[in-house]
């Protein structure tokens, strides 16, 4: 059943028996989309400490997921393991599924670098790398021998600048380092430099969260744009982003899935007495 | 109006603590006062004692190829100079004219240096029989005597008469030391710090490993001298008192520094820049030859700077290894006998004459001037690179 939802379009009729079967996942009548990443039964320990507990949840392609819930809930825990950053970490010991298009990434055969080039990341404190805007970008895809020569390098730093909405700022100075740009400017190359690489999935942990309100409206405004090429999750603390940006929005507490749903149904109408508590100021 | 700010003056746990306040300031005061002190009197007295040694005096002479000069050159001086003119500048006359035949009966006006009691005489610093004095005198007051700057001391090596010993010879080791030093220390000890930084699970083993590197870097210096002895000379047959062995034997005493200040250097790198990285889809090494590295060669670079610059002022390990020496020719390979500046100083130091006593100081001088320009040029380094997160 789960499987068949991976490539084929469903309608919203089966989607609702199939949310019936799991219990969980009730799209208020939506037609849902094409399933992009999958967890399945994902369990998560911090060497005794177990981080996650049985995570269940879909991510629809060329939507944002949003992920909220209060601090050591295990938001942020779960979106480093879509792109197995948690492998850097050398207590974490992880037990489920998670795929990609319906290939498990924590199978022994996947290249983890390979996996990363499908699946970027934003973090929360803007983190260019010391070296000048054109290098920010041009960096992995030089190293991952997509963009070679300097006219194809050019043109894909021009691009993803563009589509980051960055261009205009610093078409003229890309000689500059990235870290002399300003707080929202150096996320927005952040976001630029994950682009390059060209990938379907864009993780972004907090992304505003270091940003004051106008280059935070900015940020949201480009990941508004994004969606329509990318798949993207955002780990957010903010309800209100949540609510201005994603399409769906899934609560964690106590390294659970309380309730995932559509964002206008979460949030309107929640299910859950706990998640009602959250959205409302009650606890977190 | 009530005033209630201005009342504390005559407020006695107040003024108490005002009372104790300025007390322990007069103390760091006192101690800054005195450390500067101790510097000042040191430099003072190392400078004044040293810098005669910079110049020394000369006299003119009619140097005579004649017979008996081709086999004594003292010979060369009319009689009445031969207590004055240092025996150094006529001995190599009968293999100069070995060499070349054709100066055999010629004569040359020369300026040469005067034996060492007579330069110490127009230092200042020695007295001299009447009759010879008063010879010297006159000489002087005939133009024949001068004092000029002594580029031998730069030029020369070391030598048993004063008046023509230099430091030339120990500059050549040292440099050759060093530069074995480098070579052996600098790659083994950052690739080390690499991979305990940045490779390495953190389990007993590599805590082991770790706490014995931060060991190793307060072991005293001498053992690693009779490391060098057993390891280098005496199981694979390094030559003794060369540069390669005195090189090695401080490579290894520099290796936990160099590890240390490596190891803080990578630590320094912010975590949000690997993350980015690995994010990026970089591989470990890719992100620490792009990132990691680039970012903390400064301080790298600063870490081994400053220990070459104590490799550099060591001498203890030196002495087992035989590097304490009389070396008055300036080695032309890293396998030839060597001596190292400081131990230079330190074969002076012990001479009983007491013109060596102004070679020690000078020698004390150049070592110190060498160890600051290193230091400077560490600490300019990080000025110039030092990056804030």
């Amino acid at each position: 059943m789960e499987t068949e939802l991976k490539n084929t379009p469903t309608t919203a009729a089966e989607t609702q028996s199939m949310a019936d079967n799991t219990g969980e996942q009730t799209m208020g009548g939506k037609a849902v989309p094409e399933v992009k990443m999958q967890a399945e039964d994902l369990n998560l320990w911090y060497g005794d400490t177990q981080a996650l507990h049985s995570i269940n949840l879909e991510m629809y392609a060329r939507e944002v997921t949003a992920l909220i819930g209060p601090s050591g809930c295990g938001k942020s825990t779960f979106l480093r393991c879509l792109n197995r950053m948690n492998d850097l970490i050398p207590q974490v010991r992880l037990e489920g599924r998670v795929s990609l298009d319906g290939e498990d990434i924590y199978d022994h055969s996947v290249d983890v670098v390979q996996l990363r080039t499908f699946v970027g990341m934003v973090f929360q404190k803007p983190n260019p790398f010391p070296k000048s805007i054109y290098e920010n970008i041009a960096y992995a895809p030089r190293l991952h021998g997509t963009g070679t020569s300097r006219s194809e390098l050019d043109d894909l730093v021009e691009s993803s600048l563009k589509r980051a909405g960055l261009w205009n700022e610093v078409a003229d100075r890309l000689d500059t380092p990235g870290t002399e740009l300003s707080g929202g400017q150096q996320q927005r190359l952040c976001i630029a430099r994950a682009i390059a690489v060209n990938p379907e999935v864009i993780l972004m942990d907090e992304p505003a969260s270091a940003l004051d309100p106008l280059a935070t409206a900015t940020v949201e405004e480009l990941i508004h744009e994004l969606k329509d090429n990318y798949t993207i999750v955002i780990v957010t603390h903010n309800l209100q982003q949540a609510a201005r940006v994603a399409g769906y929005t899934a609560f964690f507490h106590m390294g659970k899935v309380v309730e995932y749903n559509d964002t206008d149904t979460l949030f309107t109408n929640p299910r859950e007495q706990r998640t009602e508590d959250y959205i409302t100021g009650r606890f977190g | 109006m009530q005033r209630r700010l201005t009342g504390s003056a005559s407020d006695p746990r107040i003024r108490a603590r005002y009372r104790r306040e300025t007390r322990f300031k007069a103390y760091t005061v006192t101690a800054l006062f005195v450390a500067f002190a101790i510097i000042v009197a040191f430099f003072a007295d190392i400078i004044s004692q040293g810098y005669t040694a910079f110049w020394r005096t000369e006299i003119q002479v009619t140097l005579d190829y004649n017979e008996r000069a081709e086999r004594i050159g003292r010979f060369a001086i009319n009689e009445d100079l031969r207590e004055i003119v240092s025996r150094g500048a006529v001995r190599g006359i009968p293999l100069e004219i070995r060499n070349n035949p054709e100066l055999a009966g010629t004569t040359h006006e020369r300026w040469v240096p005067v034996y060492s009691r007579i330069d110490q005489y127009f230092k200042g610093k020695e007295a001299l029989p009447p009759e010879l004095e008063q010879q010297v005198l006159q000489l002087k007051e005939a133009g024949v005597i001068r004092s000029t700057f002594n580029w031998a001391f730069f030029t020369a090596g070391d030598s048993k008469l004063p008046e023509l010993a230099g430091i030339f010879s120990a500059a050549v080791g040292s440099i050759f030391v060093l530069f074995v030093t480098l070579m052996f220390a600098f790659p083994i000890g950052v690739l080390s710090a690499i991979y305990l930084e940045e490779f390495a699970p953190d389990n007993k083993l590599t805590q082991a490993i770790e706490v014995n590197i931060n060991n190793l870097a307060a072991v005293p210096s001498i053992i690693f001298g009779l490391l060098g002895l057993a390891v280098f000379i005496n199981t694979f047959g390094v030559p003794r008192s060369s540069a390669l062995v005195g090189g090695l034997t401080l490579g290894l005493m520099t290796l936990p520094i160099i590890i240390i200040s490596t190891r803080a250097a990578l630590r320094a790198v912010p975590d949000p820049i690997r993350l980015g990285a690995f994010a990026m889809g970089c591989s470990r090494w890719q992100v620490v030859r792009d990132h990691v590295l680039p970012l903390s060669l400064p301080g790298i670079l600063t870490g081994t700077i400053i220990g070459l610059a104590q490799a550099m002022g060591e001498t203890a390990p030196l002495i087992i290894v035989g590097m304490i020496a009389y070396i008055p020719e300036a080695p032309s390979s890293i396998f030839e006998s060597a001596t190292v500046l400081p131990a230079q100083v330190f074969t002076w130091a012990s001479e009983p004459r007491k013109a060596f006593m102004e070679k020690t100081a000078a020698g004390i001088i150049v070592l110190l001037a060498i160890l600051l320009t290193l230091n400077a040029t560490a600490v300019l380094l990080r000025r110039k690179f030092e990056r804030r997160w």
